[in-house]
């Protein structure tokens, strides 16, 4: 097959060695090539959130990503998140705080947080609120969310 | 669950009954996360998209762009011709038989074959070896259309001359449902306050963010199956068969974890089911589909449209005396579950308050639009919109307060409707009360700054209904030698967490953790079969079925506990894990032990069945007389809104709800149910809504389909839920509906909060700022014309 390019994909600290039409979103790849299925597929324009990875720490929309794109860099999935099948703070907060209904848009919220998290350890309501801003929920109505984000945000923070 | 923090008075009270049922049980009661909680927040939950595999082929639909036309022609010769392509197959592939929901109004044809209704029906299909190519062949498939004439709203649709769309329905009338209680002339005779007015609602989506998806595998033994996010995967498997003339036998429908549902194409079968085995048959291979978000927003599947006209009469106290509502839904293309949706429509009028005359037009009507079915409080919520913004109409009308108005009316407990509802437990006036409560309502009402308000707006739902068809569920338990418990029911959960509620009612009556019981997804094959998830009854009716087959596993144990003790069973009694007699508690027994022993030893397996059916009574739906649910749950809530006049915005900056749940089994889940629903209603009341032009959705997209963001909803101190704890008998440990009555009041509440800022009364859905601000602005147009021409301003 013609345009396939040859491309390293760092993900979850795996290297993967791929050879992918330019084209394909790095969503694609992940669910497709990959089969990292865990990043999900939904309104695939960057609206809802639910494909969110990690790209050096920094959440973005896989679905508006070239593959391409993300040769060299460091791909978290929700899969990196969790230290083999045992729950993260953040992922135990969503879990215990009712912040996981339906669950499809779980791993996009908990890697958003994961970044929000990072850069600001104690973060307000509002500054929540605007971090997710850019991830739909239907089931919860949010609050459940809001609360397991200042759960983890809580339980993270350094101590001293 | 107790969010409050503002009304220390209302949460001791609360708390007083909550904290006396907690500590009467283990397990029920306690904010219980969600069993597949942790699967899913580690990614690992597989949804139907998620699912490969070997040899599969990807399918793609092609959907026609007339609002109506006859197919003359399609040539798919191209398409096949692509490299890539597996199979193409058109509408005649299928045996032409229709399948739907109700007998009367079964519309549905696998893929269209002479006639197209509205854009967006499905006309062919296509398995290719990737997506990509399947879309490529969609292009290559040539369809000649023959261009009908179109209708596309629901009173001109009924006058006489419009264009038909089924031959079945004069007049493009789909359903008509009609009933009459009491004497509704003699009442409207002796009112002395009588009101009319007309509210409109807008087509609005189920919004669920997992798209539509299955898998079909159509095998060499004739078996199909189908792996797919259904609700109701029983619906799903008799319309399969159904439209594809098979014995039931020969389906199989397996639900895959569901990535939100809110009722709609989750609950039916749709064509992408039939095509997906269909040319999984043609291919020897399985076949997946996906839906795009365009293709979810644009096709059939969404809340009704309504015009509700409601002409309501009170004595002078403000008490209501008749209601006489005319309602005309645009239901689209085809039938869906509508004609149930205008019983209950008419039904929902008996409901939360006392009208002891009730007279009920509805008229589901065919246009060539999308089609409308069930979504997330089914017709009442735009029944509630209607009532409860007339309500505070009548209550200005007639200078009573809006909350005495609803306590003057609100049902009772032991009150019997005119259409029979046989109201059990009903804390309402306790809801208005908690509500005035928590809101600081009488601080706030008509005491705000300008363009500030607050509003009251109050609804009810059933739990569960009884229905002509399947109405009854059942549960099966099967203990393990290693202690756990396989649970069974054709109930799914959806993410409303019915794996969990039922888990635990299954763990208090065993005495075992929750973690030891495991709930079976459906499988057609395997799990019993069941109504599906709908109409709030998974708690109350898979609960109760789940309860006595908790019951009976545990007397079989007993049984078996008692002939290896040698004491009678009588005397034994069940703590957690263990079973000890209760005459000389050494002598105890692991649960494990017992069922080891029951089965090594006397080859006993302890299987058990539970039923509930609600079936002791008849309700005649050609009449409308009957109790329809075992049990109806009241709510009500106030919300506060900031109005900005120079754009329209509407910015909610407190909400407060309350709703008589009975008791809640799983307080978190209880609360992520009422505050999931009542967020769904803000969308609902402001912004959401499919824009139409000539049958053609202009937004299918979230880009353009406003759904509500995380920063849309009032700060967590502001926005606060509380239970009213009752005890309802009939339901499996005093428990009621909790995921869809807390929405139906929020609309109103938002129509009257609006009025209170702004004094512009909004009687069409959604209430969004172009509308809010021309609705300001003809006012103000309306007093500078009293100014110019009145003589003081000369």
């Amino acid at each position: 097959m013609k345009h396939l390019l040859p491309i390293s994909l760092h993900v979850n600290g795996e290297t993967h060695h791929v050879r992918i039409p330019p084209w394909r979103t790095l969503l694609e790849v992940l669910r497709e090539t990959l089969a990292l299925t865990e990043t999900k597929r939904s309104c695939q324009e960057g609206q809802c959130g639910r494909c969110t990875v990690l790209i050096d720490g920094k959440p973005i929309n896989s679905c508006l990503y070239l593959a391409i794109e993300a040769a060299g860099k460091d791909v978290q999935t929700i899969e990196g998140l969790a230290n083999s099948g045992v729950l993260d703070q953040i992922q135990k907060s969503f879990l215990e705080k009712g912040g996981v209904q339906c669950g499809f848009c779980t791993p996009g919220f908990v890697l958003a947080t994961k970044s929000l998290l990072s850069e600001n350890p104690s973060p307000s309501e509002d500054e929540i609120r605007a971090a997710m801003v850019g991830h739909l929920c239907r089931c919860t109505g949010y609050v459940q969310i809001v609360e397991a984000i200042q759960d983890a945000a809580g339980h993270l923070k350094p101590q001293g | 669950m107790l969010l409050a923090t503002s009304s220390p008075r209302a949460n001791n009270r609360a708390n007083n009954m909550h904290d006396h049922l907690r500590n009467e049980y283990d397990v029920v009661g306690q904010p219980t996360p969600k069993k597949d909680g942790a699967l899913k927040a580690l990614g690992h939950a597989e949804y139907a998209d998620d699912i490969s595999m070997p040899g599969m082929l990807h399918g793609k639909l092609l959907r026609n762009p007339h609002p109506h036309a006859r197919i003359v022609r399609i040539d798919t010769s191209r398409a096949e011709m692509l490299p890539g392509v597996r199979a193409v197959i058109t509408g005649k592939e299928f045996p032409g038989i229709k399948y739907g929901n109700l007998p009367q109004t079964r519309d549905y044809l696998p893929l269209a074959i002479d006639t197209v209704r509205y854009i967006g029906e499905e006309v062919a299909a296509v398995a290719a070896i990737d997506e990509d190519t399947a879309e490529e062949a969609l292009d290559l498939i040539e369809v000649e259309y023959e261009l009908l004439p179109a209708v596309f709203d629901p009173e001109e649709a009924m006058r006489p001359g419009a264009p038909l769309l089924h031959d079945s329905a004069p007049s493009n009338i789909c359903a008509q449902v009609a009933f009459e209680f009491g004497n509704v002339d003699e009442a409207f005779f002796s009112a002395s306050y009588i009101r009319e007015d007309t509210f409109d609602t807008q087509p609005v989506k189920q919004g669920m963010l997992e798209p539509h998806a299955c898998i079909g595998l159509w095998d060499s033994t004739g078996k199909i199956s189908l792996w797919s996010c259904k609700m109701s995967p029983y619906v799903v498997w008799r319309q399969l068969a159904m439209g594809l003339g098979v014995e039931l036998a020969n389906v199989r429908v397996v639900q895959t974890v569901v990535g939100g549902g809110f009722s709609g194409g989750k609950q039916e079968a749709m064509p992408m089911d039939f095509c997906a085995v269909m040319l999984s048959k043609k291919t020897r291979r399985p076949v997946k589909i996906v839906h795009t978000m365009d293709e979810v927003l644009t096709i059939g599947h969404m809340r009704h449209p309504m015009k509700v006209w409601l002409r309501t009469g009170t004595d002078k106290d403000g008490r209501i005396l008749a209601q006489h509502c005319k309602l005309i839904a645009n239901g689209g293309a085809y039938s869906s579950i509508g004609g149930f949706s205008m019983y209950l429509a008419g039904a929902m009028l008996n409901i939360p308050y006392r009208v002891p005359n009730i007279r009920y037009e509805g008229k589901r009507v065919y246009t060539n639009n999308g089609f409308c079915g069930a979504l997330r409080g089914h017709t009442n919520t735009q029944i509630c919109f209607a009532r409860d913004s007339q309500l505070e109409l009548i209550a200005a009308d007639l200078s009573i307060d809006p909350i005495d108005i609803r306590h003057r009316n609100a049902l009772q407990p032991g009150d019997v409707t005119p259409n029979g509802f046989r109201i059990g437990t009903f804390a309402f006036d306790e809801c208005i009360e908690r509500v005035v409560e928590l809101s600081g309502w009488r601080n706030k009402r008509g005491k705000l700054a300008k363009y500030r308000g607050i509003g009251f707006g109050c609804g009810s739902h059933i739990s569960g209904a009884r229905l002509m068809g399947h109405s009854a569920s059942a549960a099966e338990i099967r203990l393990q030698e290693d202690g756990t418990v396989h649970l069974t029911t054709g109930s799914t959960d959806v993410g409303q967490g019915a794996d969990t509620v039922l888990s635990m009612i299954a763990a208090e009556v065993l005495g075992v953790e929750v973690d030891a019981v495991r709930f079976a997804r459906v499988d057609s094959d395997s799990t019993p079969v069941d109504p599906g998830t709908f109409g709030s009854r998974v708690t109350f009716f898979t609960g109760n079925a789940v309860k006595r087959a908790a019951e009976d596993a545990r007397r079989q144990l007993a049984e078996i506990a008692a002939q290896r003790m040698k004491v009678g069973a009588d005397d034994l009694v069940f703590r957690p894990g263990e079973i000890i007699n209760r005459r000389d508690d050494r002598q105890r027994i692991s649960l494990k032990e017992a069922i080891r022993w029951g089965a090594f030893q006397t080859g006993r397996l302890v299987i058990s069945h539970g039923t509930y059916s609600a079936s002791d009574e008849k309700i005649d739906f050609r009449t409308g007389y009957g109790n329809l649910s075992p049990a109806y749950n009241p709510s009500a809530c106030a919300v506060e809104v900031e109005v900005d006049p120079e754009t329209g915005q509407v910015k909610i900056v407190g909400f407060w709800g309350a709703d008589d749940s009975g008791f809640p089994l799983n307080p978190l889940g209880v609360k992520g149910q009422v505050i999931g629903a009542t967020v769904m209603s803000f969308g609902h009341a402001l912004y959401e809504g499919l824009i139409r032009i000539d049958g053609k959705v202009m937004n299918p997209s979230f880009r353009d389909y406003k759904m509500p963001l995380i920063t849309d909803i009032p700060k967590l101190a502001d926005f606060q839920h509380s239970n009213v704890v009752t005890w309802e008998s009939e339901g499996p440990f005093g428990a009621k509906e909790a995921g869809q009555g807390a929405g139906t009041g929020v609309i109103a509440a938002l129509a009257n909060a609006i009025y209170d800022a702004t004094g512009v009364r909004m009687q069409s859905l959604p209430m969004s700022p172009d509308r809010i601000r021309f609705a300001l602005k003809e006012r103000e147009g309306k007093k500078y014309a009293e100014k110019e021409f009145s003589p003081a301003t000369e």
